[in-house]
């Protein structure tokens, strides 16, 4: 236990000190929310129908840069050797580090949703959703990152690699975190139905993730 | 340590990359031994340490712990790697760095602290200047440090000394011999010798 | 059992069944195609475009069934470790890829007849999509990984993550598409088809087996060949340093 604190300090303290993490992504959420109405115009009609699924495909975007390095910088200065060597299993690691890196980068997108949201004129209940989705749904897309950050350890340009590995596995959560977004303001759909599903699939990848990347990491040293 | 351990490596064979880079290797170490690998380039000694650290698939042959107070757990966790990557984080202090590795490797057992560990490496001054900053020299003491915070009874020296000036050597081939004094193992892979002049020699060469 | 798993058996029954497999794969294919395009009725809704059918369907299952072979390849990788499997996991993915994209591109035509557009976000068609990519994923982890040993155990992960995922993938899919456009979409199939579309449709899916087994052995026979050069080239390149590495002097009694 005393292990896994430490190992989730030192990923806090390394986001901290190190460029390209948190900050780094919610302002890349922020430019990709804001090209978005340049490409289809400032209508805020649309742009409040769509402003739940720009902002999930944002937050995906946006938890995916960054999630390449979960486990390459461990890999290119040998400290993940030495983590192969230590008593605690592999997959606690895996996710403790997954743990770390959601609460470095992907809260920090959580929090400013909101904010975003108003921009695309979302608001009341809408806003209140796309926030709880992305607040359930984006530990999934961290867990389901991490197993292409691991099958990418050791590859000197693994970034756009994991991308192609990964997004076709994120379609899921994307498909019912944008659901239960749009449910919350209303239509045929109760909220709750999509949510639940948003919820079992991140609790899903929570469980299995850890193992697929950590066996990924065994095999991939060289 | 007074344990007696032993540590035992039988018809070892590694592969990489599809190339059979090890084969029958056999030694045997016991607690307050060193054993030395050497061979030319791409002999095998990286993959032999790599290997005995459990980083590596073993195609053939085993590796046992005679002595261990836990029989089932991997040899690897009795191990400490010291390759040729320093596992340090450019933006953390050798404090920091050191105090994760004391928790992460360290098990409860007691070791050094870390300051106390830098200062056997005559690191008491750069304690608290973060990694990057730091000569390759001083980061290389900085990450042997590291075994002296987290206790474990086998070395695994992978070119250890390389980036060490003369004092720094015999330094650290006091404490090579102070951990043998108290029943620890070494297995070193090096060219240069190491300051160990008891310890038995492995030569890993060409193929009958 | 294992004597078929051995790599120079394999060559030798591989190089003596491909034949036979690529001779029964024309004949189905020469017997499908005369009854899917010249020996079976134009539907009497969909006319002609019916006949796409005959290649598109069996295409699908294809892509299904090559999943499901380089599944079964991906185990004797990571459980047996045996280099056959991680060949045939390697030569399946490009072939899964093509009946995939044969099954997208058959489909699109289908669709600008009868629904009048050339893509039409449909669950099925849209569920072939993802699968696609995941196949172009596997492909571009096995091109990148130059290691073929490592390259087979990644892939063979990734292979299983997909097999845990393909199954949430489509439902997810049919959800979707369900809450967008509620069954406005007509669709043949259904346990009442005819005979006459039955035949052709059995054949033809014979005949793509025939194929992708055929292409499969000689795939993997190409890839051992191709193992063989790498490792004889490195063992030429080694020979002149140090060859082997074996413990000459331990100097202790093990």
């Amino acid at each position: 236990m005393k292990a896994l604190i430490a190992l989730f300090l030192r990923e806090l303290r390394l986001a901290a000190r190190i460029g390209g993490g948190g900050a780094t992504g919610v302002v890349f959420f922020l430019i990709l929310v804001s090209i978005a109405p340049f490409a289809l115009g400032p209508d805020l009609n649309l742009l409040s129908r769509i402003g739940p699924a720009l902002l999930w495909i944002s937050a995906l975007l946006a938890t995916l840069i960054g999630l390449d390095r979960l486990f390459q910088a461990d890999a290119e200065d040998g400290s993940l050797d030495l983590l192969f060597t230590a008593r605690t299993p592999l997959e606690l690691i895996v996710v403790v580090k997954c743990l770390a890196h959601w609460a470095t980068t992907g809260l920090p997108l959580v929090l400013a949703a909101p904010l975003f949201g108003l921009m695309l004129a979302v608001e009341g209940a809408g806003l209140a959703g796309v926030t709880a989705t992305l607040l359930v749904g984006t530990p999934a897309l961290t867990f389901i990152g991490a197993i292409g950050a691991a099958l990418t350890a050791s590859l000197r340009r693994g970034g756009l690699l994991m991308a192609i590995l990964v997004l076709p596995f994120t379609v899921p959560v994307l498909i019912f975190g944008v659901a239960a977004a749009a449910a919350a303001r209303g239509g045929t759909v109760p909220f709750w139905t999509p949510f639940s599903i948003l919820c079992a699939l991140t609790l899903l990848a929570a469980a299995g993730a850890p193992f697929a990347a950590a066996a990924a990491l065994r095999h991939g040293r060289d | 340590m007074p344990s007696p351990l032993r540590l035992i490596v039988d018809n070892l064979a590694i592969d990489r990359g599809g190339r059979r880079v090890l084969e029958a290797v056999g030694f045997a170490v016991a607690g307050g031994e060193a054993l030395v690998v050497t061979g030319a380039n791409g002999a095998g000694k990286s993959t032999l340490l790599a290997g005995l650290a459990g980083l590596l698939p073993l195609a053939e042959g085993r590796i046992g712990l005679d002595g261990a107070d836990d029989p089932e757990a991997p040899v690897a966790e009795y191990c400490h790697y010291v390759g040729h990557r320093e596992a340090l984080k450019s933006a953390l202090t050798p404090r920091e760095s050191l105090a994760f590795w004391r928790d992460m490797l360290g098990a409860g057992r007691p070791g050094l602290e870390p300051e106390a560990a830098l200062a056997e490496f005559d690191l008491a001054h750069a304690v608290d200047f973060p990694c990057g900053y730091l000569s390759a020299g001083q980061r290389r003491r900085a990450s042997l440090a590291r075994i002296l915070v987290a206790p474990r009874p086998i070395w695994l020296l992978d070119e250890p000394v390389t980036a060490l000036d003369v004092a720094s050597q015999a330094r650290f081939a006091d404490l090579m011999r102070a951990h043998l004094a108290g029943g620890g193992l070494i297995v070193a892979a090096t060219h240069a010798p190491i300051g160990l002049e008891a310890a038995r020699a492995l030569h890993l060469g060409q193929a009958a | 059992m294992w004597k078929y798993a051995n790599p120079t058996f394999f060559m030798q029954l591989a190089g003596r069944l491909a034949p036979w497999t690529a001779g029964a794969a024309l004949l189905l294919l020469g017997v499908g195609l005369y009854l899917a395009f010249l020996g079976s009725p134009a539907d009497y809704q969909q006319g002609q475009t019916v006949r796409i059918m005959y290649i598109h369907v069996p295409a699908a299952w294809m892509a299904l069934f090559v999943y499901m072979v380089m599944t079964s390849a991906a185990l004797g990788t990571l459980v047996w470790r045996h280099p056959l499997a991680d060949a045939a996991q390697k030569a399946a993915a490009p072939l899964g890829a093509v009946f995939t994209f044969v099954c997208l591109f058959t489909g699109s035509m289908w669709g600008k007849p009868t629904w009048g557009t050339w893509w039409e976000w449909d669950a099925r068609l849209t569920s072939m999509l993802v699968l696609f990519l995941i196949y172009l994923g596997l492909i571009a982890l096995w091109r990148t990984i130059e290691d073929p040993t490592r390259a087979a155990k990644s892939a063979a992960i990734l292979t299983l993550v997909g097999v845990v995922n393909i199954p949430i993938i489509k439902f997810s899919v049919d959800w979707w598409n369900t809450l967008h456009q509620p069954a406005s979409v007509f669709r043949v199939g259904g346990p009442t088809i005819h005979p006459s579309l039955l035949w052709p449709l059995a054949i033809m899916s014979l005949a793509f087996t025939f194929i992708f087994l055929t292409l499969h052995l000689m795939a993997i026979r190409n890839e051992i060949l191709a193992r063989r050069v790498r490792r004889l080239t490195m063992e030429a390149a080694a020979a002149g340093e140090n060859g082997r590495a074996v413990a000459a002097s331990t100097g202790v009694a093990a």
